[in-house]
């Protein structure tokens, strides 16, 4: 056993730091906080300079060999910044299900620009009335000769009013709910596409897209008229180490950047309180094990198994130890914790504030707990239905 | 980044699950309570090296990694035997650390499987030391009292204090035989090392009765019908068990980092195995909690063996220190810098 990252590890983590030095200036984060947009061309394209987007990609594609493992260090590092590197999670994503998925033409077209950052590709699985129950999707689109016209809405397609392709789940038959499905790639700027803002309390812009007659050509159907679902189903295997230590991590070294300065009534720094070590020691634990469960999901994806149950696990523990840390770490601060990133004076730049709003959302998107739990008892636990 | 044992630990897991499995099912773990203690198991286990693995080469022992420890700790919880096997390891090592004639003799009588030593994890207090693991078996027992620490003969007439978990727990008086084997910042930090290592060995252990108790609760549910269906299909059942089954894959994960961490980043293994060790218990807790009350009511009889894993789950842990008391010694660790420099009798909460 090998708990350590190995050299190269350790190379790609330094590599990142560096460049987050320099690329992920105060007034880069500041205005991905204010506008509540996690995705910046320039940086995108400083990435691609610096050789960071090519990583984990097949030479034959401009790639830059990564295993998984590396991929999970380099994904840390980017999470545990805040760096706005959304846009490019879901253009990869969608880039990676192409390649597996896609046709010649389809691969040519999108991978090289996906691998060089010059393209933004959204995501248009869930609806209004669908939740984690994506096989529910309603949006129907209906052929019409070599196109097909696109009815329904969409909801939570962040940077749907940036993008420039929305990777779409449609239904185009009633046979069954599961195959009645197929995806496309749909060019994102044409009349019969409308992106609405939609909020959240963590201040991200996300959006519900209505699509009104909208039309994509049959040549970027993706997969097979009713092969939607296997299509999706490989383009969210690909979220193996999806968790949210380094957000931990982040949470954590706020507050303990809090509790070596804050003073309490004794004049003594508050982390010299056992009270304050001990939430402080439970949330780097928690960390600890958010980390352990990413980058096992991550090695054992790099030796070509699949980790069907363990995937879930590092998503599931990792969202719901931040959430519960947050809440912790929130009470820590007492009422000075309070005071958002925007007051003068609030503790660690308003860093605690912002994980409690921004934790909630861990446990939901991606497939909520629930649907975690589900998988782990099912396929984990072989539990019958 | 390598989770896979060797190949070489996967054959001393595998020597060590049929060797319990054979010695230790669940009758001969309710037969040797109420003291919890199994003699025929001990001189097995004994004669097959457990204590010699623990120490190097050069003190005579086969010098086993700490992981390769925990490894066999883990099985030892699965299987709940009753042998003072983390005691007798822990104490032998700390034997050896302190490099003095009088603890090497008394390292040989261990080795040679004359002796039983264990050590108390709580400093004496007036001249007892309290609830010593396996205290109530051992021949000597390895004793910090007031700076020094000591090597005290039990004297054989030390009885067992019944408690929660059948562990052959003793209150020892300390004697005019108590030899002080060292005294100072050596022996403290001696001793601190050695309560280290108990408290990784301890997490291990507590991941085996986890896991265990997570397949226990499985076999049941899958089995155990009500309104019609298989109770394991509701989602109250299935949602908490994957939660306990994640939080075991989780401990399991931290007590091998903290057990590698030992040799490869002794600067976080203090940090680690504390951690480990809450994180570890509270996981063992909840998962010996939830598969007996999905039991019903027969999770609270005698007869079925979750029990057997509910009481030591809280009884391994509470011997040494609550999980809240452990993420603060973790802290304490982890924060050395700005250390309040608090007694360890204030830090390790038993009375």
């Amino acid at each position: 056993m090998d708990f350590g990252i190995g050299e190269r590890g350790q190379a790609l983590r330094a590599e990142v730091r560096a460049f987050l030095k320099e690329h992920l200036t105060d007034e880069l984060a500041e205005r991905c906080h204010r506008t509540g947009v996690a995705h910046d061309d320039a940086f995108v394209r400083a990435m691609h300079e610096a050789g960071l987007l090519a990583l984990g990609w097949p030479e034959e594609w401009g790639g830059r060999p990564c295993d998984p493992l590396g991929l999970s260090v380099v994904e840390e590092e980017l999470s545990k910044a805040e760096a706005p590197t959304y846009g490019v999670s879901t253009t990869h994503m969608v880039a990676r299900a192409i390649l597996r998925c896609g046709n010649d033409r389809q691969r040519a077209e999108i991978i090289p620009r996906a691998v060089r950052g010059e393209i933004l590709i959204v995501l248009g699985f869930t609806e209004p009335e669908c939740g984690s129950d994506l096989a529910a999707a309603r949006t129907r689109a209906v052929r019409d000769g070599d196109e097909w016209v696109i009815n329904g809405s969409k909801m939570f397609t962040t940077n749907a009013h940036i993008g420039d392709y929305v990777f779409l789940l449609a239904r185009t038959g009633t046979t069954s709910k599961h195959e009645g499905l197929t995806v496309f790639l749909v060019p994102a700027d044409q009349p019969g596409i409308e992106a609405q803002a939609v909020r959240t309390i963590s201040g991200e812009r996300t959006n519900i897209t209505y699509y009104r007659d909208a039309r994509v050509h049959d040549d970027w159907r993706i997969g097979d008229v009713g092969g939607g679902w296997r299509v999706l189903g490989e383009a969210l295997q690909e979220e193996h180490s999806v968790g949210f230590g380094a957000s931990m991590l982040r949470l954590l070294e706020a507050a303990e950047g809090w509790a070596r300065t804050a003073r309490g009534n004794s004049g003594r720094p508050r982390i010299t309180d056992p009270d304050v070590r001990e939430r402080l020691g439970r949330c780097a634990a928690e960390a600890e094990v958010s980390l352990l469960l990413q980058r096992r999901a991550a090695a054992m994806a790099g030796q070509g198994v699949v980790p069907v149950a363990e995937g879930p696990m590092a998503k599931l523990f990792s969202s719901e130890a931040l959430t519960r840390a947050a809440e912790d770490l929130f009470d820590l601060l007492g009422p000075d914790a309070l005071r958002g990133h925007l007051s003068p004076g609030a503790p660690e730049g308003g860093r605690v504030e912002h994980a409690l709003r921004f934790s909630l959302g861990t446990t939901i998107y991606g497939g909520t707990s629930e649907i975690q739990r589900g998988i782990i008892a099912r396929r984990g636990l072989g539990l019958p239905r | 980044m390598d989770v896979a044992p060797s190949d070489e630990q996967r054959r001393l897991v595998e020597s060590f699950t049929a060797l319990f499995g054979d010695a230790s099912p669940p009758s001969r773990v309710r037969a040797a309570e109420p003291l919890g203690f199994d003699p025929a198991l001990w001189e097995t286990v004994r004669s097959a090296g457990i204590v010699a693995m623990a120490v190097g080469e050069a003190d005579g022992g086969w010098g086993a990694e700490p992981l390769d420890l925990a490894l066999v700790a883990e099985v030892q919880g699965r299987f709940l035997a009753p042998v003072p096997i983390v005691e007798a390891q822990v104490a032998a090592r700390l034997l050896a650390r302190l490099r003095t004639p009088r603890a090497a003799s008394a390292l040989a009588a261990a080795l040679a499987g004359e002796r039983t030593v264990t050590m108390a994890v709580h400093p004496s207090r007036e001249g007892v030391a309290r609830l010593v693991p396996a205290g109530a078996v051992a021949d000597d027992v390895l004793v910090m009292d007031g700076g020094r620490l000591l090597l005290v003969p039990s004297g054989g007439d030390h009885g067992q204090v019944e408690n929660l978990g059948a562990m052959p727990l003793a209150d020892l008086r300390l004697g005019p035989d108590a030899e002080v084997l060292a005294d100072g910042p050596g022996a403290e930090a001696a001793y601190e090392t050695a309560l280290d290592e108990f408290l990784l060995l301890t997490a291990a252990a507590q991941v085996g009765i986890a896991a265990r108790a997570v397949e226990i609760g499985v076999g049941y549910v899958k089995q155990r019908r009500a309104f019609g269906v298989p109770i394991g299909s509701f989602q109250s059942i299935g949602h908490a068990l994957a939660d306990s089954a994640t939080a075991v894959d989780g401990a399991r994960l931290l007590t091998y980092e903290a057990a590698w961490a030992h040799g490869t980043e002794p600067g976080r293994f203090a940090e680690l195995a504390a951690m480990a060790f809450a994180f570890a218990t509270e996981t063992a807790r909840e998962a010996t909690y939830r598969s007996l009350h999905f039991h019903g009511g027969y999770g609270f009889t005698d007869e079925y063996d979750i029990q057997l894993y509910y009481r030591r789950a809280r009884a391994w842990a509470a011997v040494c220190l609550e999980p809240r008391a452990a993420y603060r010694r973790a802290a304490d660790h982890r924060y050395s810098a700005v250390r309040t420099a608090a007694p360890m009798e204030e830090q390790w909460t038993s009375a």
